[in-house]
């Protein structure tokens, strides 16, 4: 072929890591057909729970070893709004001035939510489907609503997939109660939290809660689980990619 | 203040069992969000104004000693007199001063958070004052002998039935039926109060600006027991923060605009009230002498640093209206007077880090009290900035250190890292049983993670990391 291809760098988070390898494999493929050549470097963690928790020195090493680990790529997409706040976060750890806060000012400027990044490509030429009807809601993570401003986005990439009909929660900006550590500490507040939000999520009709951060995801599910509700949920990048119909366009997956 | 806050988790998990509480808080944490955001977005330039608004009070804390100064000259000029207390204690001790000079031996308020928080009730009772609350909602738990478990609400969490019983134990009259009806219990209140009024020697009010350019002292309610307060009895006396003050009327107006939209989604609060030192020759009602109490109880240690921004705060109540843990728990949960983000800020700065760690971290970090903040309050900043004092203290626990510093010494380790999470993802996988779909999920786990599993399950892990799968797909 011609020229090679760009080439974007995935932070995989910790969670999908650890807990769903497929959400990483998702963002992958898509991105793969919207043309990208995707490396992943070697990797830990970004340093939110310790950030969160108050703990800026550890914070900062482990920022500084991340900051290193990315430093060679133009583009770094991450499939947690969560982990992308930290990282645009990274400059406020380091004294204006110095090397590292350059460093981090870089890294933040380079690094994009999945769904932004995929929303920034222009529509998908490519048709996507799911075996519907498939009702879905969406859950919107505080951080990506707020922080990142992801609105418009997911919503817009979830409404190409055809037999896929999303629906919004009224409380959409309401937290579902996860707050990392937090829904250790305080499980009951945690908890009539997520209810409030799965509660919502089934008398909309959903069979399917969608959101764009693993931590919130498995909180909630976790929750159904245990309540036995009738409700799954996916990650965005999950159902995307599932949904990428086999129609020639986009580059095989690897 | 005598209400501790060590033990936050007790409180709210009992406060989770609470049917009245429950049903007060459920009711107002749509509510209130809905007439907030009706209300501004009904406002033009709603950004704009909260920009002024924002920029006003910092402003006026930039320059506080110099506001609070020209405040007091103006106080004098109209011939009241201004006094300074450093400590809650002191300001308690310069208002029983004051009201002895008064010769007093009835006091009414209207609701002022300050006072609560310097605790000016019983330093008052204890000189053997009497002291009669008289916002109605303030009236309710004085009566009932609570704190407010809301800003601005503070009888949120009482039921009209608690109500009608609190009346009919307290107000003394011969009745044929129970009192059960809303009206009613407020013709009472009323009746009660306005005898109250008539006898009472001093009124101490709060207030909620002070404004430096023209010396007044600004009274928001919607009851209009402040006014009363205010220009019945002979003596009146306002205690208040020294963060209230701002420079001008302008910057007055544009925090007035946006101070009802935020609480209450309304326009303007029912009563604006703006005093000004004693009785004028030329006027035919107000007290005879006039007393303002500035009280510093640790706020000016918190002047020049980053937690300076919580002095902008308003006392609006959006951020506890629009928080999943207020919304959850309730005021009471908190133990200090002030709940909520603003509350989890403020208390440790007033009560000391070493029995308010816990409010802090009792928080999701979801940002929405930022977002609704009327002067952009960093909240959830200031939250993480606590969490980071207490870590640093010690007033965190050993365990939680402990899991903070082994996570960042395990991720500095990249071939450990991924190792421990290989294992990891393996272990939970070997441990999990089946799920509805073919999911599977972990029911508990022996040791660790109580919390976690206290309410929910754990989804499993597929099963091996991605990383491993990435290096061993790649060539
Ligand atoms: S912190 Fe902001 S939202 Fe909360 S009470 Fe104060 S002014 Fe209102």
């Amino acid at each position: 072929m011609s020229e090679s291809p760009p080439v974007v760098a995935l932070l995989v988070t910790c969670l999908v890591d650890l807990f769903r390898p497929s959400v990483a494999t998702a963002a992958v493929r898509l991105l793969e057909r919207r043309g990208f050549r995707v490396e992943v470097p070697s990797q830990t963690c970004c340093g939110q729970p310790n950030r969160s928790g108050g703990d800026d020195d550890g914070a900062r090493r482990l920022a500084r070893r991340l900051i290193a680990s990315f430093a060679p790529y133009a583009r770094v997409v991450a499939p947690s709004a969560s982990c992308v706040a930290t990282v645009h976060d990274y400059p406020a750890l380091f004294p204006p001035g110095s090397d590292d806060h350059a460093a981090a000012v870089a890294l933040a400027a380079r690094t994009v939510e999945l769904t932004a990044f995929l929303g920034e490509q222009g529509p998908d030429p490519g048709r996507a489907a799911v075996a519907g009807p498939l009702i879905a809601a969406w859950h919107d993570g505080c951080t990506g609503l707020r922080r990142l401003g992801l609105d418009r986005q997911p919503r817009e990439l979830l409404g190409r997939v055809a037999g896929l009909e999303l629906r919004d929660l009224p409380g959409r900006e309401e937290c579902c109660g996860f707050g990392g550590a937090f829904c250790v500490e305080y499980p009951e507040i945690s908890a009539q939290a997520a209810d409030h939000k799965l509660d919502e999520a089934l008398a909309t009709g959903a069979q399917l809660l969608l959101g764009a951060d693993l931590g919130c995801l498995l909180h909630l599910q976790g929750r159904a689980q245990r309540r036995g509700l009738p409700l799954d949920t996916a990650h965005i990048a999950e159902v995307l990619a599932a949904a990428i119909a086999d129609d020639g366009h986009g580059r095989e997956d690897g | 203040m005598d209400v501790k806050t060590a033990d936050f988790r007790q409180r709210a998990r009992a406060a989770l069992a609470q049917p009245t509480l429950q049903r007060s808080l459920q009711g107002m944490r749509r509510a209130m969000p809905a007439l907030r955001s009706a209300a501004l977005a009904a406002l033009p330039d709603h950004a704009a104004l909260r920009d002024r608004a924002r920029e006003s009070r910092d402003h006026a804390l930039a320059h506080l000693g110099h506001y609070l100064v020209a405040f007091e000259s103006r106080v004098r000029a109209a011939g009241g007199e201004v006094h300074w207390a450093r400590t809650g204690a002191e300001a308690g001790a310069i208002v029983a001063g004051l009201c002895e000079r008064a010769g007093a031996r009835r006091v009414i308020k209207s609701k002022s958070m300050v006072t609560e928080e310097i605790g000016l009730n019983a330093t008052l009772a204890a000189r053997g004052l009497q002291v009669t609350e008289t916002d109605l909602g303030e009236y309710i738990i004085q009566l009932r002998g609570e704190s407010p478990s809301h800003i601005l609400a503070p009888a949120l969490h009482v039921s009209l039935a608690e109500v009608g019983a609190a009346f009919e134990r307290h107000h003394r009259r011969s009745r044929t039926a129970p009192l059960t009806e809303a009206g009613a219990m407020l013709v009472e209140a009323r009746e009660e109060l306005r005898a109250v009024f008539r006898a009472a020697d001093v009124g101490i009010t709060g207030a909620n600006f002070l404004v430096a350019e023209t010396g007044a002292a600004v009274l928001v309610t919607n009851e209009g027991n402040a006014d009363l307060v205010a220009s019945l009895p002979a003596t009146h006396i306002v205690v208040t923060g020294i963060e209230k003050v701002v420079a001008t009327l302008d910057d007055l107006g544009v925090l007035l605009r946006l101070l009802a939209r935020s609480a209450i989604g309304e326009p303007l609060s029912s009563y604006t009230t703006l005093v000004h030192g004693p009785r004028r020759a030329t006027e035919a009602a107000g007290p005879a002498a006039f007393h303002v109490v500035l009280v510093d109880d640790g706020r000016s240690a918190l002047l020049g640093t980053p937690r300076q921004e919580i002095l902008r705060c308003i006392r609006c109540s959006a951020c506890l209206n629009h928080c999943p843990v207020y919304t959850a728990v309730g005021g009471h949960a908190y133990g200090s007077v002030y709940s909520g983000p603003m509350g989890a800020v403020l208390a440790p700065a007033i009560d000391g880090l070493a029995t308010t760690a816990q409010l802090p971290a009792a928080s999701t970090l979801c940002g929405r009290c930022e977002a609704v903040c009327p002067v952009a309050i960093p909240l959830p900043r200031l939250l993480r900035d606590w969490r980071g004092e207490a870590l640093r203290a010690g007033f965190t626990t050993p365990a939680w250190r402990r899991s903070l510093r082994l996570w960042q010494w395990l991720a500095a380790h990249p071939v450990l890292y991924r190792f421990v999470l290989g294992l990891a993802a393996g272990g939970l996988r070997l441990v999990s049983v089946p799920a509805r779909r073919g999911e599977r999920r972990i029911r508990r786990l022996p040791l660790v993670a109580r919390g976690w599993f206290a309410v929910r399950d754990l989804p499993a892990p597929e099963g091996g990391s991605f990383q491993a799968r990435w290096r061993a797909r790649q060539p």
